[in-house]
């Protein structure tokens, strides 16, 4: 085309970033890779194609992990971990900090590499992944530096095992990289095998910087390497993925002890009231599902418009996605890249073929003939029982529904598996922060979408996963206590032949609903004391219990909304009502366990009861400093209804140690009392009954923890289950969570610390942080 | 499921567009109409990144962005040699051998723009070529003289040969809220220009909210304006990324419920030809395509053109351009 011609046809044309550089590096390594293990590639071995997907050329041959490879992995982070850790905050900070420089002077290479290997638009590459990757080690070198003023009751997990996804490769690399060496780990890490090559110049740049040897390890291929690293002597798994996958590594790691953190999918709403300014909100749609052609965990990707706005709001959004481009990854004038492989092409055709509801429209205009295209797409019309309102789609199809009222908007946006994130456009302020708050998501976007910084941490609820990476809260998936707990021994039940000690009947019941209830079996227990007398008769609990106090849990959300001080007075009241009936519970104690321990330890559940009612107005969320002119909430919310295997070695305290700060957060609670010792749990509802404790907030069960852990731990309604059980549990806990990925809090069959001081371990556990992001400015 | 397609029946390129007539004042529209200063940001950052022209492309995008400039002077010291020479240049922004050397001829910009005084020297000027000479106009720059000497400069500037008149709005009205009044006031000025076309200078600059540009931005186009267009060059800030995004937007929304298009034109501190590109992609990827000509887009500036002529020879050549190869206008 001439001059002339273009002059009056006013085309785009190419503008193409130059992909020799990087072709270049892959010349230099040899077009072959093998691992980085123990500060050095090792020779490449069998293995794969990692292809450019917009053209399909091959770029470089991969290695498959073996199991040796994966094994020398750990074992070089294992032993590199003490020095590493002993090397304190403010070194580290140094190697972080040089990271950082070293990935922004090679930015252009990350970027264009990136785009290569993974079809992203070279816009999004070098404008957002390699930056935000940039500035997670710059944020993170100050948190190393930081650890020890700041964090002093925490420390290293150890060696951590990182699966990364193809999505964000070297930017999840970060996530999961730079807080883990920050806070004193060593990892091995593996990439998608689709995408491994920005972390093998990554790994690269280790050696620029000097890292020391076996501090980071990189090792690459398919899913079977993922389940070596699972299955390895690590402390720590984190991943990022698929939710099938996630349970799946739930479900392996179960009862091994190993930390767990899980980033997975999700189906996040996007919301639009009608005084929102409409054409920002369309706009912000191409940054929620056509950006990285939509193949993002928290895209917007189910559309939700106010119903008087609907149709106006349609017609601006198909204007506006007539004017994306979809071609070459590399041209700069581009808005829509390719999909990552052809497998996910054809899942991505496949899932959007099957569907029969709404009206599709899709970006007009041919796509490129090779390579693995799909246009944008969006289809209206749709109800929230069609299967594409309910499944992740992973690439840019849009679905969406309309609402009525805010009531409904919230209603629809939580009609899902998933709580990873969601979007809401008002120009109210007081509908924002209405709303804002009651959307079940990790993340929320106020009038703006798929904003990220290291300083806010990133994660979901429900089955998006556990765990948040950024921010403060970010800390806590890679530290842990510092202190040694000690093994505990299975506490069995006394048992004796004497005579009642009161010849009246006593036979404690349930107590589920605010109300005392006998147990569905019919069944109870005798419970004798240290002396042989019996004592009286516990309940036993059976799964229908369980299912009764979880349904009395579930009715009590309310609680959830009451004020921090409300809940600080109750919990104050039950200290002073336990108080009033001291020596009674001490007694009680006694007369179960032998000894003369009763009276600390009731000083010890009024204290606690004291602490965290003193907690409960106190335990702040924070105003993270992102870089944009706005805040980024982080928001502590309770985790929703919790399921507790009660200590057995400490009946009354193991039971209030748990259940003040859950409910001084918000949660409701299933306590299972003390398994060996269940009487004072019995007592104790004559306590919560006397202390204007809200029916169905505290549920108390007793009987087997072993019968009893089981339904709680898969019942899908309950977001939580912990267990400082004597009987050895974990396992069974971990692996029944995987039913909806409830977070599980258990102790692998060690003791726990429960003096007041270890309150903030308690208090994370009871909350999730929510990060609400506001941009303003008029 | 059904599928929708865009109808696309091929049309006949449109060349005089039909004037907008305006229509009563809305008040429910203008009343409803949001702009989220914080979203519109985002959008004009990234929008630089998201959109790129080069080689003949860019070469070609830049004489488009020629053809749409006003070419300016408004100073205080102006007199009738100063004008003649800018309208030469006008007539010839390009250097022979440079448009030669692009293949491309009969490139003029799109008008030449002063103050009254100067209509009749820049029609003289210009005569023969089809370059219109736009008068600013109504108390340039702060529209505060008796409005009915406002009315009166209006209709002397067009008895001299203005084909298009840029008028001020009285930004009060805007920060009261008083749209009734703005309105009458824009009805006066677009009925006292006749034939000749209207642009409307909003003053973003000192209009306070992108929310109150988006609502003046409706009432003058629903009070006749032809064309709107950000600041009289005076102001502190001038055009901006932003507040061309809301102009631009309530333009396309008044199109899509009048059917008819308003043009655009934005106005000081455009001086470089990367910044003309970044305008033109916003007016095709907001807009459209037909917003790329002449008669719906202009750009208010006065060194742009001088840096365009830099970039054109660099093209030409591949070696840096000075300022000084090319004829002062």
């Amino acid at each position: 085309m001439t001059v002339k011609q273009i002059f009056g046809s006013m085309e785009y044309g190419p503008a193409p970033e130059s992909a020799a550089e990087a072709l270049a590096w892959l010349v230099d390594q040899g077009d072959r890779f093998g691992h980085f293990i123990n500060g050095a590639f090792t020779t490449p071995g069998d293995g794969f194609e990692s292809r450019n997907p917009a053209t399909g050329d091959v770029l470089a041959t991969l290695s498959q992990a073996t199991q040796a490879d994966v094994d020398a992995a750990v074992t070089a982070a294992r032993r590199a971990q003490p020095r590493w850790e002993k090397l304190g905050g403010p070194g580290r900070a140094r190697y972080l900090y040089a990271l950082a420089r070293l990935l922004q002077k090679h930015s252009r290479l990350f970027a264009v590499l990136e785009t290569l290997d993974n079809g992203k638009p070279i816009r999004e590459s070098r404008d957002i992944d390699v930056p935000l990757a940039q500035r997670h080690f710059y944020y993170h070198a100050g948190m190393a530096q930081l650890m020890e003023t700041e964090l002093p009751d925490r420390q290293a997990m150890g060696v951590c095992g990182q699966i990364i996804p193809w999505n964000f490769p070297l930017l999840m690399l970060a996530w999961k990289i730079a807080p883990a060496l920050a806070m004193g780990n060593t990892v091995v890490l593996k990439p998608a095998e689709y995408t491994s090559l920005t972390a093998l110049l990554f790994a690269d740049i280790c050696m620029q910087a000097g890292l020391p040897k076996g501090v980071v390890n990189i090792v690459t291929g398919d899913g079977t390497v993922g389940e070596m690293i699972v299955a390895a002597e690590v402390d720590k798994i984190a991943f990022t993925g698929s939710t099938a996958v996630g349970r799946r590594i739930r479900k392996a790691t179960a009862g091994s002890g190993k930390a767990l953190t899980l980033e997975l999918g999700g189906k996040s709403p996007y919301i639009v009231f009608d005084d929102a300014d409409l054409d920002s909100a369309v706009e912000g749609l191409v940054d929620a599902i056509w950006f990285n052609q939509g193949q993002v965990c928290c895209a917007g990707s189910r559309l939700l418009v106010q119903e008087d706005i609907a149709d106006r709001f349609y017609t601006k959004l198909r204007q506006r996605m007539d004017g994306l481009r979809i071609g070459d990854p590399l041209d700069k004038c581009i808005d829509v890249g390719a999909v990552v492989d052809p497998v996910q092409l054809r899942s991505i055709t496949r899932m959007v073929e099957a569907n029969t509801a709404g009206t599709m429209y899709q970006t007009p205009g041919p796509l490129p003939e090779t390579g693995c295209f799909y246009p944008p797409t969006l289809i209206t019309g749709m109800e929230p029982s069609d299967p594409l309102m309910q499944d992740e789609i992973f690439g840019p199809v849009l679905v969406s529904t309309t609402f009525r009222t805010p009531s409904e908007a919230v209603s629809l946006a939580n009609n899902t598996r998933y709580g990873l994130a969601a979007t809401v456009w008002t120009e109210n302020v007081n509908l924002a922060l209405d709303i804002a708050p009651k959307l079940v998501a990790g993340v929320v976007w106020v009038n703006a979408t798929n904003l990220f910084d290291a300083a806010a941490g990133f994660g979901g609820v429900r089955e998006s996963g556990f765990g948040r990476e950024g921010g403060w809260e970010g800390l806590s998936a890679y530290t842990k206590p510092t202190g040694k707990p000690r093994a505990i021994k299975q506490i069995e039940p006394l048992h004796g032949s004497g005579a009642p000690t009161d010849p009246i009947d006593r036979t404690s019941k349930l107590y589920v609903g605010g109300k005392q209830a006998r147990p569905d079996g019919g069944y109870s227990r005798p419970v004798w004391g240290k002396s042989g007398a019996l004592l009286g008769h516990a309940s036993l609990a059976n799964r229908k219990d369980v299912r009764n106090a979880v349904e009395a849990a579930q009715s009590a959300t309310g609680w959830a909304k009451t004020t921090g001080h409300l809940r600080a007075q109750i919990l104050y009241y039950i200290g002073e009502n336990l108080s009033a009936r001291a020596g009674e519970f001490a007694h009680r104690i006694d007369a179960m366990m032998g000894g003369r321990k009763g009276a600390a330890e009731v000083e010890a559940a009024i204290q606690h009861c004291f602490t965290y009612a003193a907690w409960a107005d106190k335990f702040d969320g924070q105003a993270h400093g992102v870089p944009i002119r706005g805040v980024a909430l982080a928001m502590k919310e309770p985790v929703g209804n919790i399921g507790v295997l009660c200590a057995d070695e400490a009946p009354l305290l193991g039971l209030v140690a748990a259940m003040a700060p859950a409910i001084a957060m918000g949660n409701r609670v299933v306590l299972v009392g003390s398994e060996p010792y269940p009487l004072a749990a019995a007592d104790f509802y004559q306590i919560l009954e006397t202390s204007d404790v809200p029916a169905g907030v505290v549920n108390i069960l007793t009987g087997s923890h072993a019968e009893l852990a089981k339904p709680l731990a898969t019942h899908m309604n309950v977001n939580a289950v912990w267990s400082f059980s004597s009987t050895d549990l974990s396992g069974i806990i971990e692996a029944g969570s995987v039913t909806n990925l409830k977070r599980t809090w258990v102790n692998n069959g060690k003791t726990h610390d429960w003096t007041p001081t270890n309150a903030r371990v308690c208090l994370d556990a009871a909350t999730e942080v929510k990060n609400i992001w506001i941009p303003y400015g008029e | 499921m059904t599928t929708l397609t865009r109808e696309t029946t091929a049309q006949l390129p449109q060349v005089s567009e039909p004037r907008n007539p305006g229509m009563d004042l809305d008040l429910d529209w203008v009343r409803a109409v949001q702009a989220n200063t914080s979203a519109i940001e985002r959008r004009a950052a990234t929008l630089p990144g998201r959109r790129s022209v080069k080689k003949d492309w860019q070469a070609a995008w830049l004489c488009r962005a020629i053809s749409c400039i006003d070419l300016t002077t408004l100073s205080g010291d102006d007199t009738a040699d100063r004008v003649r020479r800018l309208c030469a240049k006008a007539r010839q922004p390009v250097r022979a051998d440079l448009l030669d050397a692009l293949g491309m001829d009969g490139l003029t910009v799109g008008a030449v723009c002063v103050y009254h005084d100067m209509v009749a020297t820049a029609v003289d000027a210009l005569q023969g070529t089809n370059i219109p000479v736009a008068a600013v106009s109504t108390g340039f720059p702060a529209g505060l003289s008796p409005f009915h000497l406002r009315v009166a400069e209006i209709g002397e500037s067009v008895k001299a040969g203005a084909k298009e008149i840029d008028i001020v709005i009285s930004r009060r009205l805007v920060l009261g809220g008083d749209w009734q009044a703005l309105y009458d006031e824009m009805r006066t000025f677009r009925d006292a220009c006749g034939d000749a076309h209207v642009k409307a200078i909003l003053a973003t600059g000192e209009l306070g909210t992108l929310r109150n540009v988006a609502r003046a931005s409706l009432v003058c186009m629903m009070a006749g304006a032809d064309f709107i267009k950000t600041s009289t060059g005076k102001e502190s800030v001038n055009a901006t990324l932003p507040v061309s995004l809301v102009m631009i937007r309530a333009i396309r929304d008044y199109w899509q419920r009048t059917g008819y298009r308003v043009g655009y034109k934005p106005a000081g501190g455009i001086s470089k030809a990367k910044d003309a590109l970044v305008y033109l992609s916003l007016m095709k990827d907001e807009l459209g395509d037909r917003w790329l000509q002449p008669d719906m887009f202009r750009f208010g500036a006065s060194s742009l053109l001088g840096d365009i002529e830099r970039q054109l020879e660099h093209h030409a050549t591949g070696a840096y351009s000075a300022g000084h190869r090319h004829a002062a206008g």
